[in-house]
């Protein structure tokens, strides 16, 4: 993936973010998920049905690399069963740890392969996904 | 002037504009802890020996350039802390915490540092005063009329900040002290942004309490002052009890504590940074903090002027004068914006600052601080006007 279409992605994913803005739905179950050295904070919710994730949505203040993997994320994760997205999740860990991983799997969120280089970031680039693992993981 | 030769952090290519988190030290500072460390480490107050009487000597030297530098009436009402944050939570909970009742009121605003508004949240949640704020006006300003209709007849504190750390609005503390007295209201004074930077009289002033910290002026990491009155400050109770504050003990019931500042200092105190302080304040006096306040006022007034120009920032506190800038730039999330500048190595702030409640006053959450002190100069401001003068912040904060 070049450049100008990684940061082109994020771009448009930090400024028209993929499902930003929760539901009134007590059928989503929800969480927060912040970085404590610094002021990213996303609120989470996620619906699961039939063993897929049917939908998931988010709001908070988050800083644009954070936000746009939120938003990609989000996207990339719709539609999944709970052991595709764990997979996912698990490989796009292993990116931003610098270890092996399954290029193919992760499609747009390949757009991140290079964070490692800018360390303080990672946690930005791995703060909604998380969020999600953690609400994946609390559904039996 | 040119501090370049003083301070070591200022011949490493970066831009510091982030005073208001902590300053730089000049090397004497430096110097003189480490010349106790190498040439007379001991402990102080405790030994018959040379090195430690000159340990002990040294110390109290700076009890006495703080007396003379915020104009104590005693060098007995100078406690030296860890921090702002310390003074500020032995005020509370050494002092209020006995002397307020269930329902009495502390007035403070919304633009405080957390560690001006915590204590007292704890004191509501323990023993039911009740924290109240006063309403500032559309520039965030605290002004004495609206001191004085917060006021109720419960009011007994008013514990606000001298300058605030993200507006840096100068407060009238004077007149809000005056008023104060007449209604039998004691006034708290953080002074942690505002020691360094403009004069503090406290007699002048009138202060009942005053915290500040000694790395916001200079000095090293680790040590504040507690000032008091004298009266008050003797009625704290200790938190800490321990060696170098008592005199015997024999039992529960016997035991005597030593006088005022020593009660309030037990175990040993971090001697060294103490000692490095002293030389921040010479450091300071030496550039007169009359003319550090009319210079970054200048400096400030100069950053501001060229940033208006750049019509994506957006300046919160543009006709506040002091040495904060807050800002943000359109459509850019604060911490990506000091994540850009940061590859330029320019240093600023982004975030809340400590002060999460202003949001309800601000109307936004975050923002950039540029934070001036005496060694910035005007090409460190050219090169963040520069840096900041760029429609693509947003793409190149990403760093891909």
């Amino acid at each position: 993936m070049d450049s100008n279409f990684k940061r082109t992605l994020m771009l448009e994913n930090y400024e028209r973010p993929f499902h930003k803005g929760l539901l009134d739905d007590n059928t989503y179950i929800s969480l927060n998920k912040n970085n404590s050295s610094c002021i990213d904070s996303f609120n989470i919710q996620l619906k699961m049905e039939d063993g897929k994730i049917k939908d998931i949505r988010f709001d908070g203040e988050a800083c644009a690399i954070a936000t746009s993997s939120m938003s990609i994320s989000i996207s990339k994760l719709i539609g999944k069963t709970k052991e595709e997205a764990l997979n996912i999740i698990e490989n796009y860990e292993k990116m931003i740890d610098e270890k092996d991983y399954n290029k193919d799997i992760l499609e747009e969120l390949n757009a991140y392969e290079d964070i490692y280089k800018q360390p303080s970031r990672k946690k930005c680039a791995t703060l909604g996904i998380e969020g999600i693992k953690d609400l994946i993981n609390k559904e039996k | 002037m040119n501090y370049k030769n003083d301070f070591p952090m200022l011949n490493k290519d970066i831009v510091y504009f982030d005073n208001g988190a902590t300053t730089l030290k000049p090397k004497v500072v430096m110097d003189a802890i480490y010349d106790y460390y190498s040439n007379y480490s001991s402990n102080a107050h405790r030994g018959d020996y040379k090195i430690s009487l000159k340990a002990s000597s040294e110390y109290e030297n700076v009890r006495e350039k703080v007396k003379e530098f915020i104009n104590a009436n005693s060098k007995d009402e100078i406690v030296f802390t860890s921090g702002s944050t310390e003074s500020l939570n032995m005020i509370v909970n050494g002092y209020f915490k006995y002397n307020l009742s269930k329902d009495d009121e502390v007035l403070t605003t919304k633009s405080e540092h957390a560690s001006n508004i915590l204590p007292w949240y704890e004191l509501e949640n323990e023993i039911g005063i009740k924290v109240k704020y006063i309403p500032l006006t559309e520039n965030h300003y605290v002004t004495l009329e609206n001191v004085i209709k917060s006021i109720t007849n419960k009011t007994k504190v008013i514990s606000i900040a001298h300058v605030t750390n993200v507006i840096g609005d100068v407060r009238p503390i004077k007149e809000i002290i005056q008023y104060a007295h007449k209604n039998n209201i004691l006034v708290v004074i953080d002074g942690a942004q505002s020691v360094g930077h403009t004069k503090v009289d406290v007699q002048k002033l009138d202060i009942d309490f005053l915290a500040f910290s000694a790395h916001k002026m200079l000095g090293p990491t680790g040590v504040g002052v507690l000032y008091g009155k004298y009266d008050l400050l003797d009625s704290i109770r200790p938190i800490k009890y321990g060696g170098g504050m008592n005199v015997s003990f024999t039992n529960p019931k016997e035991i005597e504590y030593k006088p005022l500042p020593y009660k309030l200092e037990a175990g040993t105190q971090n001697i060294a940074d103490v000692i490095g302080f002293g030389k921040a304040i010479d450091y300071i006096n030496n550039v007169g903090i009359d003319n550090i306040e009319e210079y970054c006022n200048q400096l400030k007034e100069y950053i501001v002027n060229k940033l208006k120009n750049i019509k994506h920032i957006n300046i919160y506190n543009e006709n506040v004068e002091g040495s904060t800038i807050a800002f943000n730039v359109d459509g850019v999330f604060a911490q990506d914006t000091a994540i850009y500048l940061d590859k330029y190595n320019i240093c600023v702030r982004s975030g809340s600052h400590c002060a999460k409640k202003l949001e309800d006053e601000l109307g936004i959450k975050n923002t950039c601080r540029i934070s001036i002190y005496f060694y910035n100069t005007t090409k460190d401001a050219d090169r963040l006007i520069q840096a900041l003068d760029n429609d693509k912040i947003l793409e190149e904060s990403l760093g891909v």
